[in-house]
């Protein structure tokens, strides 16, 4: 039995090798660095020259590394949303951790690895490399969120997604366990043939095997039941985390659960799983939604905020059309950048000595930090969907391809659900326009374009929601390529 | 195809049987009288003292961690070197990075100060 | 001009971003001058615009202006559009001239505000003004929608300008019997601001599934494809459609019943009440159903629902602001109203006397809120009638205007009021004499209120001796204005005299081609005679409603007061404006708060009191029993996902 030697094709890899290689180079000048900062702006070069890889790879490679690993158009996309978000991550910490005064030189390495993770999921064609990118992911993430070893609530947020993320990954294992028993491989193309081929139709193995992948995913991406720990997580992890994972884990999420629905799961199981992602998305969003309205905490809001915003994100998906897919791409870009703008703020706002903003603390901040507030302000009004900024046109997207899948009734319970997310979100706005300052106002960073690093990712979060607001074309054609 | 597994299967029978009769036969077999000195803690014979579940210090789970973590990673040369011969080069380049990583990490304990107890 | 429209939008929009980036450091003169002068380049280039649009030949008056492909997915197209042709130029006229005499008003009304807040204040007012503009011009739903939605932002962030203003309570009534009626305080700014937000939202609601109706069935959001595809359409799916986004022109009309946003809208400045009442908001609805009167031709039943909307709408406002105290309430009450006659005139058919009254309305109304300002400006915000008294002969030139102003509103004859308003009850008497009766008695209610708080506030003896000495007039940047709007309340009905007089109706011509193009041909079946009679009995009814409010409340106060005892359950039912905040209130507000409550705290925070009382019994003693080993709630989390993945399993495997 001689072994096969694998074919070294690593080209369509490119971005994951620069990403993991720049983690460890990060990891080694932590030794030897002094000022912990300069290894923040490290890790953003490393992210860049990954950005200009994945740039130059468009558009895309067919799969490689004996099939197990694919760089198409939706993963170098999948790829732009993580990188984009973990340059605003990096720029987000870089401020905080040095003001929070947790400046160390792990953070940034572990924020790489997990990037590496993300890009591997988005990359994979086989479920097995599924599961490496999102433990990578993930372990580094729950490490990450612990980051602030001072504060009870950062320790309590990384145990709490530490043990609820294994088991999550307990059942997604199981899942892959009796998908292989089902289909007799771990590749995505593979058991999608096999399943359409020679399965069963309604095959109770293939089907559990689905359903335990999907509880994965929907912890991942915090869909309703899956969602306990997000509000807790959110709100205890260190923010400069939260902008980060409350992005990049979700938009992973989503990249691989689009992969294994499509794939491995069309056309014989399309009708079972489209039902389960229509009721889970329509749970999911007005869960969040309605859960949110009684927050008084501006993380814990946001967390509930995007626990709905993943349901509209599933709309994109449960339409199971490359409409679809194209909204729900679309959604993510705009997301990323609304909600790590949102949480970009948020650290800006908080104080030194807590590691959580009420509302309270955004009082009167339009006469305080008339910028940061503006920015805050688009945020919101992008969240809600207001046209024209970008969160309009995502919304639109998804809901036209739920309409054109015949999922009229999540259309419009989508629609109804952003119409009451507007309470929620104005509330912030009221407190940031129409109320005066409390009596020790919240010694937020001045707000500086051209001298905070924190400043430049608020800037850059809100440009990219006005100005794709305004071309949404250049991204709807880049995806139209996808 | 199942055929396969079947030295799997009979691994299993094997050891769960030797476990069995090894708990067992002697409930029957053996004469029980027990005495106090032999119902105590063994100890590698020395006196027991105290209680056997106190706080260990975190130095101990962080080297005895580490020392999982390495020898996991060790054991992956032993399929290596069964088939280094037909992977030629490629395995030897492949084991090369391989341990290279080992090394950074190790470096990367090592100067973080890992291995100290305190 | 007419291809650099989009002039009309940009130059309040440089002054958004001069006065909002740079406001604080420019002083108050030269904002002013931005805020003032951008609008004025508006109106300006909407003029020219305006007057190139006549000189061409009628076919051709419909302009579009491409300023970039806004975006395109597989066969839509949408484009960053405007288009200018009759009705957009004549509403960029409307909306650009008021709002200039409002920014020029209130570079007075807002001077004792510090720089800062004068700075924000005028970004603001001029986004309000960008965004009612981009709205009027688009041509197309989506830049309709992106407008729509930004007036909403606007009208939000102005409503609570004054945000450290809390709830004014009310004085209560006493009655001559000694009795008191509470009467409902006044919500604070930011509440008011968010009440008018989330209100308007659920009509933006019903617009936006509109949107997409409109996007399924035609495949394209351009105003020209879609009027040119409808007739082909099935009358059922117009009649959505259209139904739809009147849900759309509820809300942001402040129509029934979506209605109880508008009087709150009052906790802004002054000014601000004027625009949202003239120009920029309230409007937009009325305008949306005219532009889309093809659609509403169509759908009869639809149109039918408009009227009848409208018409109630009129006469439910106009009961309530009998009785109101505040003077900016009665004015806001009396917008609802007149909207509503609005809305009765697209609603039969009567698009151009829409268009007409809005017209006036946007005089007359925007010269009430101004002179009721120039009002609060003397009394130092002092705004209940029941202080006020005798001011005619401290404000002269407040006291003339608002006088006009009331004339025009109760419809006195000759004035701009009683031309469109009675060119609207001759169409509604066309339709349906039901529909035209209501009207008619608004008509009288809306005089005899008017008429009350004109008679209170400025007639009579000064009730509040202090106050009424500390009074004086406003000064010129302010009274200005208000000179200017009185003469076109006067006058503006000028603009389309009744065809009976023997002149040209102007407006209906200019805007024959838009509405002429597809509407069925007019049908003449009224007669010279009827027409007149009708003319004479609208004047009549006006005139009475006038007289009846000067006997019973400046010559026999006792009378009204005696009434009012009588009718004691009526007065309290519409001081209370039929209750329809408070069921509001407990309904939406409360219920769904507690239903949030109930979903975060229940659910969320304590899992396992939820399954209890869902009865899995079993579940909860096996979390009981694993936070035997674990601390927090984590088992709670850990069995909620358990329990999630069983029901998964379950649905796919059993199903």
């Amino acid at each position: 039995m001689r072994p096969q030697l694998p074919t070294l094709d690593l080209v369509p890899l490119y971005p994951l090798l620069v990403v993991t290689g720049w983690a460890v180079l990060v990891l080694l000048a932590d030794l030897f660095v002094q000022h912990k900062r300069a290894l923040g702006y490290l890790a953003l070069t490393g992210v860049i020259v990954a950005a200009v890889v994945t740039v130059a790879l468009w558009p895309g490679v067919p799969t490689s590394f004996q099939n197990m690993a694919i760089s198409d158009g939706q993963a170098l996309f999948f790829n732009l949303v993580f990188l984009v978000t973990g340059a605003l991550g990096l720029l987000v910490a870089i401020e905080y951790l040095e003001r929070k005064d947790l400046q160390r030189g792990e953070y940034y390495a572990l924020l790489m690895f997990s990037l590496a993770g993300m890009i591997a999921m988005a990359a994979a064609e086989d479920l097995l490399i599924v599961f490496l990118g999102l433990e990578m992911m993930s372990v580094a993430l729950y490490v990450l969120s612990g980051s602030n070893q001072r504060d009870m609530s950062s320790i309590e947020a990384a145990m709490k997604y530490f043990i609820l993320g294994s088991f999550a990954s307990a059942f997604f294992l199981y899942g892959i366990a009796l998908t292989y028993a089902a289909a007799g491989s771990t590749n995505l193309a593979q058991i999608g043939s096999w399943l359409s081929g020679r399965g069963i139709p309604k095959d109770p193995v293939a089907l559990t095997g689905l359903s335990l992948l999907l509880v994965g995913f929907g912890f991942k991406v915090a869909l309703v039941p899956f969602h306990w720990w997000t509000p807790d997580v959110y709100q205890g992890a260190p923010t400069s985390v939260t902008a980060f994972m409350s992005v990049g884990a979700k938009a992973a999420g989503f990249a691989t659960l689009t992969r294994v629905l499509y794939s491995a799961f069309s056309p014989t199981f399309t009708t079972d799983w489209v039902t389960v992602a229509a009721v889970l998305a329509a749970v999911t969003m007005t869960f969040g939604n309605l859960a949110a309205l009684v927050q008084r905490d501006v993380k814990r809001l946001l967390g509930y905020s995007s626990i709905a915003h993943a349901g509209y994100v599933l709309v994109g998906i449960a339409a199971a059309s490359p409409v679809g897919v194209r909204g729900m791409l679309f959604y993510i870009l705009a997301y990323a950048f609304m909600t790590a703008g949102a949480f970009a703020v948020a650290c800006a706002v908080e104080r030194r000595e807590q590691s959580t903003t009420t509302l309270a603390d955004y009082a009167g901040l339009a006469q305080r930090s008339p910028l940061l507030a503006a920015a805050m302000l688009l945020f919101m009004l992008s969240l809600i969907g207001i046209p024209p900024l970008i969160g309009f046109w995502s919304k639109l997207f998804v809901f036209r391809a739920a309409v054109e899948a015949n999922l009229a009734w999540l259309a419009v319970l989508g629609v109804l659900n952003s119409a009451l997310s507007a309470y929620y979100y104005a509330g912030v706005v009221v407190q940031m326009y129409l109320r005066e300052p409390g009596r020790s106002p919240a010694e937020e960073v001045a707000f500086r374009p051209w001298r905070s690093a924190l400043a430049v990712a608020v800037f850059l979060a809100a440009a990219a929601t006005v100005v794709l607001g305004l071309w949404p074309g250049a991204v709807v054609n880049l995806l139209m390529g996808v | 195809m199942l055929i396969e597994f079947i030295p799997v299967l009979v691994l299993f029978a094997l050891a769960t049987a030797i476990a069995v009769i090894a708990l067992v036969l002697p409930a029957f077999l053996g004469p029980r009288r027990p005495s106090r000195a032999k119902i105590e803690t063994y100890e590698s014979g020395k006196l027991p003292y105290g209680d056997a579940r106190y706080k260990v210090p975190i130095g101990y789970y962080k080297i005895a961690l580490l020392f999982v973590i390495f020898d996991l990673e060790v054991i992956f040369f032993y399929p290596w070197a069964v088939v280094l011969r037909q992977l030629h080069v490629f395995g030897l380049i492949e084991m090369g990075i391989f341990t290279a990583l080992l090394v950074v990490g190790y470096v990367y304990e090592w100067k973080k100060g890992g291995f100290e107890m305190e | 001009m007419l291809h650099s429209i989009w002039l009309v939008i940009a130059a309040p929009l440089a002054g958004v971003l001069l006065n909002g980036l740079l406001g604080r450091h420019l002083g108050r003169a030269f904002v002013g001058l931005v805020g003032v002068g951008s609008v004025g380049v508006s109106f300006v280039v909407g003029a020219l615009a305006l007057i190139e649009l006549g000189a061409l030949p009628a076919a051709e008056r419909s302009i579009g202006v491409g300023m970039w492909d806004w975006i395109t997915i597989g066969s839509l197209q949408v484009g960053m559009t405007l288009r200018a042709d009759a009705l957009s130029l004549w509403m960029v006229l409307v909306v650009s001239g008021v709002s200039l005499l409002i920014h020029l008003y209130s570079v007075g009304y807002m001077g004792h505000e510090d720089e800062r807040m004068f700075a924000r204040f005028f970004a603001y007012l001029n986004l309000f003004v960008a965004s009612m503009l981009l709205l009027v011009l688009a041509d197309n739903y989506l830049l309709l929608y992106a407008g729509w939605e930004l007036v909403g932002v606007c009208s939000y962030l102005l409503i609570g300008f004054w945000f450290h203003k809390g709830d004014e309570e009310q004085a209560p009534v006493v009655l001559v019997d000694g009795s008191q009626v509470a009467v409902p305080p006044n919500l604070n700014p930011p509440d008011s601001g968010k009440k008018a937000f989330i209100v308007t939202r659920f009509g933006d609601f019903g617009f936006a599934l509109g949107v997409f109706l409109i996007w399924s069935t035609f495949g394209t959001l351009n105003f020209t494809d879609v009027f040119a595809a409808a007739p082909q359409v099935p009358t059922a799916t117009i009649t959505a459609i259209t139904l739809l986004l009147f849900m759309g022109a509820i809300g942001k009309s402040a129509q029934l019943p979506l209605s109880v946003w508008l009087p709150d809208a009052m906790a802004g400045p002054t000014p601000v009440s004027a625009l949202i009442h003239a120009a920029t908001m309230v409007t937009a609805g009325v305008y949306m159903v005219a532009r889309n009167h093809v659609l509403y031709d169509l759908a009869p039943t639809s149109s039918l629902v408009v009227a009848i909307v409208g018409a109630v709408t009129a006469l439910y406002a106009a009961t309530i602001a009998l009785v109101q105290v505040d003077l900016k309430r009665v004015l806001a009450y009396s917008t609802i109203s007149q909207l509503g006659y609005m809305f009765l005139a697209v609603g039969v058919g009567a698009y151009a006397a829409g268009m007409f009254h809005l017209t006036t309305h946007a005089f007359f109304k925007a010269l009430l809120f101004l002179a009721a300002g120039s009002v609060m400006h003397a009394l130092h915000d002092v705004i209940d009638i029941r202080r006020m008294g005798g001011l005619r002969r401290k404000m002269p030139v407040t006291w003339l205007t608002f006088l006009v102003g009331a004339l025009a509103l109760a419809g006195f004859p000759l004035t701009a009021g009683f031309f469109s308003k009675d060119e609207i009850l001759l169409k509604a008497f066309e339709f349906s004499p039901w529909l035209w009766a209501v009207g008619l008695l608004t008509a009288l209610v809306t005089a005899l209120y008017t008429f009350r708080a004109l008679i209170v506030a400025f007639w009579g003896q000064p009730r509040d001796w202090p106050l009424y000495e500390k009074a004086h007039e406003s000064p010129p940047i302010m009274t200005a204005p208000l000179a200017i709007l009185a003469i076109l309340a006067l006058l503006g009905g000028l603009l389309g005299l009744p065809i009976v007089f023997g002149v040209p109706n102007w407006l209906s011509e200019w805007l024959a081609p838009i509405f002429a193009a597809h509407a069925p041909a007019e049908k003449h079946m009224l007669s010279v005679t009827t027409e007149w009679l009708l003319l004479g009995i609208s004047a009549a009814v006006a005139l009475v409603g006038i007289a009846l409010a000067y006997w019973l409340y400046a010559q026999r106060g006792d009378i009204t007061a005696r009434l009012t005892v009588t009718l004691r359950p009526i007065f309290v039912l519409l001081i209370n404006k039929y209750y329809l905040d408070d069921i509001y209130n407990a309904v939406f507000a409360r219920g769904g708060q507690r239903l949030a409550a109930l979903l975060a705290q229940g659910l969320d925070k304590a899992a396992i009191d939820g399954i209890v009382d869902g009865g899995a019994r079993l579940f909860v003693r096996g979390g009981a029993w694993l936070t035997q080993f674990e601390d927090g709630h984590i088992p709670h989390y850990a069995l909620g996902m358990f329990v999630g993945a069983l029901v998964l399993v379950a649905y796919l495997v059993l199903r």
